[in-house]
Parts: C-alpha cells; structure tokens; sequence
C-alpha cells in the first residue's frame, strides 16, 4: 500500500482535516476535538480498523484471538456486518502495528480515522431513526388491532371507543416518528422546493387531523392506522437509505488518518517543522528520503531519486540532483534534499489540480437520479389530484365541506408514496450489500445508477491495471553468491528495485550475505564490502555495466563482470479478467498513462487494448475522457494516482481501489476494497440489474395508484381499503427488490 | 363486552412492553453487528460470559 498519509491540502472536495468530524461545531472549534484525542490517547486507545476480507465465523475467531495474544492490546472485537475491527489498547500501540500483523495472518486491514466523533454521530443519527421506526412499528400494530375490530362491524359507543384509543396512541406517535419527514418538507417549503417530503408530510397530518375530527364527531372514518402505517414504511425506505450511506461514508472517506501536512524549514541555524500552508516562495526546507515533497521548488543541494508515480504515473524513480525542478507530490526515496520553495500551497501545482476537480465535480453533481425524476412528477400530480377530488366533491354535493375534505384526504392518503419511498432505497441496499460482499464500497447512491449506464472504462496503468511495484522478471540468472549479495545490498536501500530484489530473494529462502561499510550513495545506488571484494548494486553507468532498455537493476561484484537483473510492474489481480469481461460485453476499453509509450503500449497489447494513451499529462486524462462523454460516450474511469484525481471527477462514474490516494478515493464514487480488479464488471452488471428492478418498483407503485386513485377519488375508498393498498404495495416493492441477483 | 375493559388496557401494556423492549436492545447496541452476531451465537467461547 501507498503511503496515503500526506496530501491533505490536496482537497478537492472539502474532505481536509475536517472529515474527522462530522458535527459542524467541532470544524469551528478543532481544538475541542484535539482535546478529545488527547485525552482518549491517555486512558486506553480505541483504534479501528477496516477489514474488507472478514466474512465468517472462523475469521472472528482469528482476528479476535490473535489481536488479543498481541501485547499491550486490552481487548478486541470484529463487527462483520460493518468489516471492521475495534481494538482496545494501551497507548503505545498504533493502528499501524495493529494492521501489520493482521496482514501478517492473511486479513489485509487498513487504518480508519481515529478521531471517534464522526462515527458516534453517525451511530447516534442511525439509533435515532431506529427508535423512531421502533414506535411507529409498535404503535402500528397496536392501532391495527383496535381497526381490525372497527373493518369487522363494531358500531356506535364501540367504534367511537375504538377510535378514541387510536387517536391517543396515534397522536403521539405521529409528533415522534413523523419529525424526519416534517423537518426536511419544512426546509424544502423555505428554500421554495417541492420534494418528497411535502406530499409524506401533508398526508401525514391531513389523515390525523381529518381522523381526529372525525373521531370527535363520531364519524364513520378514521384513518389513523393508514397515518401511523405510512410514517412505518416510509421511516424504513429512510433507514435503509441512511445505513447505506453511513457504512459506505465512514468506511471511505476515513479509510486513513489524515495528518496535517508538515514541511521541515531551515531557519539561519537550524531547522523548524512548519505547517505546509505557512510556507513561502524563497523559503528552503528539507526533505528526508521517505518523504512527500510539500512544494514546488528547485534542489539546492542533495542528490536522490524522486518516486513521481502517483504525479505521473512512471513506475521508474527518477534522478534528483541540484537545479532539477521538483513538484509537490513527488516522493523522496533515497537521500535527504534541499529545496527552495518557488511555489507554495495556493500556487502550487497539487493546488491548482484540486481547482480542476472542483470545476469537474460542480459539472457532475448535475446528475439526477431516478428517483428525483420521480418525485417531480409525483409532487405536483398528486396535490392538483387532490384539490380537484375537493373542488369537484364541493360543487357535486353543493358545498360539504367535511365530505370533500374527506376524499381529498382520502386520496393523498393512497396516492402517497409509501412503495415509492421504499421502492430506491430497498434496491439500492441490496444492490451494495451484494457488492460490498465481493470488496465494493458505493459512496453515493447514484454511483450505482450512473454505473449501469457506463459504456466505455478507462483505466490507468500503474497502481491500477499494475500493482505499481517492480518485481524481478527472473532471479535465475545470478549465480547463489551473487543472490546473497544482492540481498544484503538491497535490504540496505529504500530504492524500490532493490527492496523488491531484497524480497524476491528472501522468498527464495535466500540468506543475506554478510557485508562491511555498507553505505547508498543517492542517487545512484548501494556499496558495500564482501570478502574484501567491492561489491555495487545500483545504476547501470555507476556500476560500470551496459544500459539495457528495460527496468534493471546492476550488480557488480569486483573482479567480475556486472550482472543485470531486469524488473517488471506486475499485473494486478484480475485486471486481465476486468478487461476480458468489458471486452465479451462490448464495451469499449481504452488505457491512458503518464508512463512512457514502451511500457504501456507492451502492457496494452498483454491485456488485449487496442486503445491506448501514453505519457498523459492529468489535463490531457481529463480532456481525453471530457472528449468521449462529449460524443455521447458514458465513461467509467478507474485510476489511483493524483494524476488521475482530476480524470476521476469528469468521468461519469469512477472506481478506485483502497491503495490508492486520498484524494482519489476521495474523488472516485466506488472504492475497491479487495487487491483484484475483477469485481468490476461484476459491478456493472449488479448495478444494471438493480436500476431494472428500481424501475419496475416504480411500475408496481404506479399500477397500484392506477387502481386506487380512482376508488379513492369516487368516494369508495375506506380505511380498510388504504391500508391494504398501502402494505400490499410496500411488500412487493421489498420483495422484488430482494430479487436481485 | 365487559371483557374490552380489561383486554383493551392489557393490549396496549403488551405493546408498551414490546417497545420498552425494542428501546432496551437498541441501547445495548443489539442492532450494531447483526451478521457477526449470528456467526457468534454458533460459538461456544462467550456461553458463560457475554463478550461487550
């Protein structure tokens, strides 16, 4: 995994070093929340941590009992249904520790946020709908009982009794489980929109005042099982709405903690660890070997080599020396470097890349769904249905007013959209409880809509199609002392050649040559001394070897010729299924990198891509997808990388996998929790099937308004009547939306 | 109908005592981890003491 901790100026959507919180008040006041922290991190800390491959009763019993053999851990619990795991610890303990060892025993975890505020907020949002369903279930029930008895003849003092029961248990329960639904009507009637809620609302109260007038009067009619059964219905669509945002926000957007990005100055004497955003043009800072570089600027002094994948999409480090000019972004592999700032936080590149996101993002959040489709014509039909049945029931019976009034509540009660307000989210919760099984967070409900409508994918190539790491083509070339020796070189050496020569040979059962005055020398690679002998593994012209024309790494031993061992980025898991599988659909599949052509058409031409870009530049990524969507085309697009961040906003609809940046994930709709690319078209094909089975939900609604308005409207329909239509058409909407497959 | 009298008030105390209920489990956070918890129950390890 990449090293996701930096970059958190980069912001592209307002997701900063806020996201921790998700009340308003603790973004005014941060340091409220760093006291929080830091009197959780004295006591015991809780640490979460998302583990996307726990899926059964054996994998509780591994993590639980492994983690708490751990020392220092106090006690540890999975949530399977969430795949998280809760860990209580002493405070020396870090997540990082933590997720190393669960990865050690074959469950990748990743580090969630560790501020606790957002997710207790959530929890509390969560139980709160709950216990409001919870009421208006209970008191639904209870009011039925009492109905069942009025549809079944109970006359006179009986009826009136009955009625006046209900009204006690409905009145209340109304107020309670009835405020969602009142508060977002309430600030839609504001803001001067009409949406779902106000028709909910309005039925809601006409069908309990009417009721309650009818009551005192002793009329016939009372409607307060319809009232409390639609708050019922609707207040399930609601939840189920709110747990699939819930697990797939706090799951995504707090996959890492987000730090403060800090730069380390040097001041006169000596140096000052500052925060990115106080740094000015002319100002030095250093950059230790491991570090993200904070800012545009020129190398003073150092030389090393500069990790541009995430900038650029090259899988080759690149050499760094005085006078070169960096970008903010790039990571420092192997000696320290001194850079004079010529550009800073605003001006920066990483800065004007997140302004481009912005205005690609605006472009996008012009989606509407399906179900805002819906409620736009619904709205406005069934309130003029409604005035009409008054007016015309007013001239017909020549000014009853409690007649017409009945009938028009009568109306907005079966007209109201309690298989509508069930019919997407039941869908929606099937759909991405299916793929979070198979590793598939969906950020935003609409993703799954905008998904199915996708007919060309877009991939980038290293950290997505490829893993991004450089693994030795074949070690069977180098004699067993020469494997020793690059072993115990490479474990010296933070170079990714190296570290992966270092690990390649360790899998081979390889044991590390012992060596002396082992030292890098930045920039060109690692020295050491065996047996008297000098042996060198690095670049080809520092090592004294021919330059082959594919990623190697020399080694020489003194006295002999040098050896190459060639590299290559391997491919991920299931990227060639991916594109197999978009390819059998007929979807157009098209690879665009910021690599060099060598490389990507080699990799283009392996997976089966006829269409392919290199050395892409992120505005050329964009454009090149802004090209396609303008003639017509609905892309997905699939990247890791800053580079893609501006790509993955302008696309219709984006994937990213866990690996893959901050800002990417922050960017992309879908994140891919698993290492393969293979759910993807899975995906697809998940998401189409769902809008198929929203859209027939919307036919069953609508065929049931169809039969009822016109009973209702003549003046037939009767409280039986309502609640029949009502859960009838309620349970064939979840029903159907269980279906999915 | 006498009977209404007391099977009336004695419906909506059962009903009370189911939503008393329902508010118990939803603090005690029953509804958190409804899929872990039915691989749980399979489990001999927490018979004697409920793990929180």
């Amino acid at each position: 995994m990449r090293d996701t901790s930096a970059d958190s100026d980069f912001d592209p959507a307002g997701y900063g070093p806020a996201p921790i919180s998700a009340c308003p008040a603790c973004i005014a006041t941060p340091s409220a929340v760093e006291r929080a922290r830091a009197a959780a991190a004295e006591a015991s800390a809780r640490i979460m941590l998302s583990v996307p491959d726990a899926h059964c009763a054996l994998c509780i019993q591994t993590v639980e009992s492994d983690l708490e053999k751990m020392a220092g851990v106090k006690s540890a619990r999975l949530n399977l249904t969430l795949r998280r795991v809760s860990v209580e610890a002493e405070p020396g303990v870090t997540a990082q520790d933590i997720a190393a060892r669960l990865t050690g025993i074959g469950y990748p975890a990743y580090e969630l946020d560790p501020g606790q505020l957002s997710m207790t907020e959530t929890d509390k949002q969560g139980r709160d709908l709950l216990m409001r369903l919870g009421v208006a279930g209970f008191s639904m029930m209870n009011i039925m009982l009492l109905s069942v008895a009025v549809w079944s003849g109970a006359t006179d003092a009986t009826r009136d009794l009955f009625h006046f029961i209900s009204a006690m248990i409905a009145v209340p329960t109304v107020a309670f489980s009835g405020q969602p639904f009142f508060r977002k009507a309430w600030a839609g009637v504001k803001n001067g929109r009409l949406d779902m809620d106000f028709p909910i609302s309005l039925a809601i109260v006409l069908a309990t005042g009417m009721s309650l007038f009818e009551t005192f009067n002793g009329g016939h009619h009372a409607y307060f099982d319809a009232a409390v059964m639609l708050t019922f219905f609707l207040l399930a669509g609601r939840y189920l709405d709110f747990r699939t945002r819930a697990v797939a926000r706090s799951a995504a957007q707090e996959l890492a903690a987000l730090e403060v990005p800090r730069a380390i100055r040097l001041v006169g004497s000596g140096e000052e660890t500052v925060a990115v955003s106080d740094l000015a043009p002319g100002d030095v800072v250093m950059v230790r070997p491991g570090g993200r570089i904070p800012v545009d600027g020129v190398i003073l002094a150092g030389t090393s080599e500069l990790d541009r994948s995430l900038l650029t999409g090259e899988t080759l480090p690149v050499f760094a020396g005085p006078d070169l000019v960096v970008t903010a972004g790039a990571v420092n592999l192997t000696g320290p470097l001194t850079i004079r700032v010529t550009a800073a936080g605003k001006d920066s590149s990483l800065h004007r890349m997140a302004d481009l996101v912005a205005v690609a993002e605006n472009a996008r959040n012009k989606y509407t769904t399906l179900a805002e489709k819906a409620a736009r014509m619904y709205s406005p039909s069934v309130h003029l249905l409604s005035f009409a049945a008054f007016g015309v029931w007013m001239w017909i019976t020549g000014g009853d007013v409690r007649f017409a009034l009945n009938i028009s509540a009568a109306t907005l009660i079966i007209t109201c959209p309690c298989a509508l307000g069930l019919a997407v989210p039941a869908v929606v919760t099937a759909a991405s409880g299916r793929l979070f099984r198979k590793g598939l967070l969906i950020k935003d409900g609409s993703a799954l809509e905008r998904l199915a409508e996708v007919d060309t994918i877009v991939f980038d190539k290293t950290g997505t199609l490829t893993m991004g790491t450089p693994e030795p083509v074949s070690l069977d070339g180098l004699s067993r002392e020469a494997l020793e020796i690059g072993a115990a070189l490479g474990t010296a050496s933070s170079h990714p050649l190296a570290q992966s020569l270092a690990q390649a040979a360790r899998a081979q059962g390889v044991i590390p040559a012992v060596l002396e005055d082992v030292a890098e020398v930045p920039g060109h690679g690692v020295q050491g001394i065996w047996q008297g002998l000098r042996v060198r593994l690095g670049r080809a012209n520092w090592v004294g070897a021919e330059a082959l024309d594919v990623t190697a790494a020399y080694l020489s031993i003194e006295g002999q010729a040098p050896q190459a061992v060639a590299f290559a980025d391997r491919l991920r898991d299931g990227a060639e299924e991916a594109v197999a599988a978009f390819r059998a659909q007929g979807r157009k599949v098209i690879l665009i990198s910021g690599d060099v052509p060598g490389a990507v058409g080699e990799l283009a031409a392996r997976l089966g891509i006829d269409d392919w870009r290199a050395e892409a530049l992120p505005e050329d990524k964009s454009a090149a997808i802004e090209a396609l969507q303008a003639q017509g085309h609905k892309v997905l697009m699939v990247g890791d990388g800053l580079n893609d961040t501006v790509a993955l906003s302008a696309a219709h609809v984006s994937i990213s996998p866990a690996s893959a940046l901050d800002a990417a994930r922050v960017a992309s709709d879908i994140v891919l929790l698993g290492a393969s690319l293979a759910p993807i078209p899975e995906a697809q094909r998940v998401a189409g099937k769902a809008v198929q089975r929203i859209r027939e939900n919307f036919a069953i609604s609508f065929g049931y308004n169809i039969i009822a308005v016109p009973i209702a409207l003549v003046g037939l329909a009767s409280p039986l009547i309502a609640a029949l239509a009502m859960s009838v058409s309620s349970i064939t909407v979840a029903l159907n939306a269980l279906r999915l497959k | 109908m006498e009977v209404l009298a007391v099977l009336i008030p004695v419906s909506l105390f059962l009903g009370l005592g189911g939503l008393l209920a329902f508010w118990w489990t939803l603090r005690r956070g029953q509804y958190d981890d409804p899929e872990g918890d039915s691989q749980r129950i399979l489990r001999g390890d927490y018979d004697d003491h409920p793990k929180v």
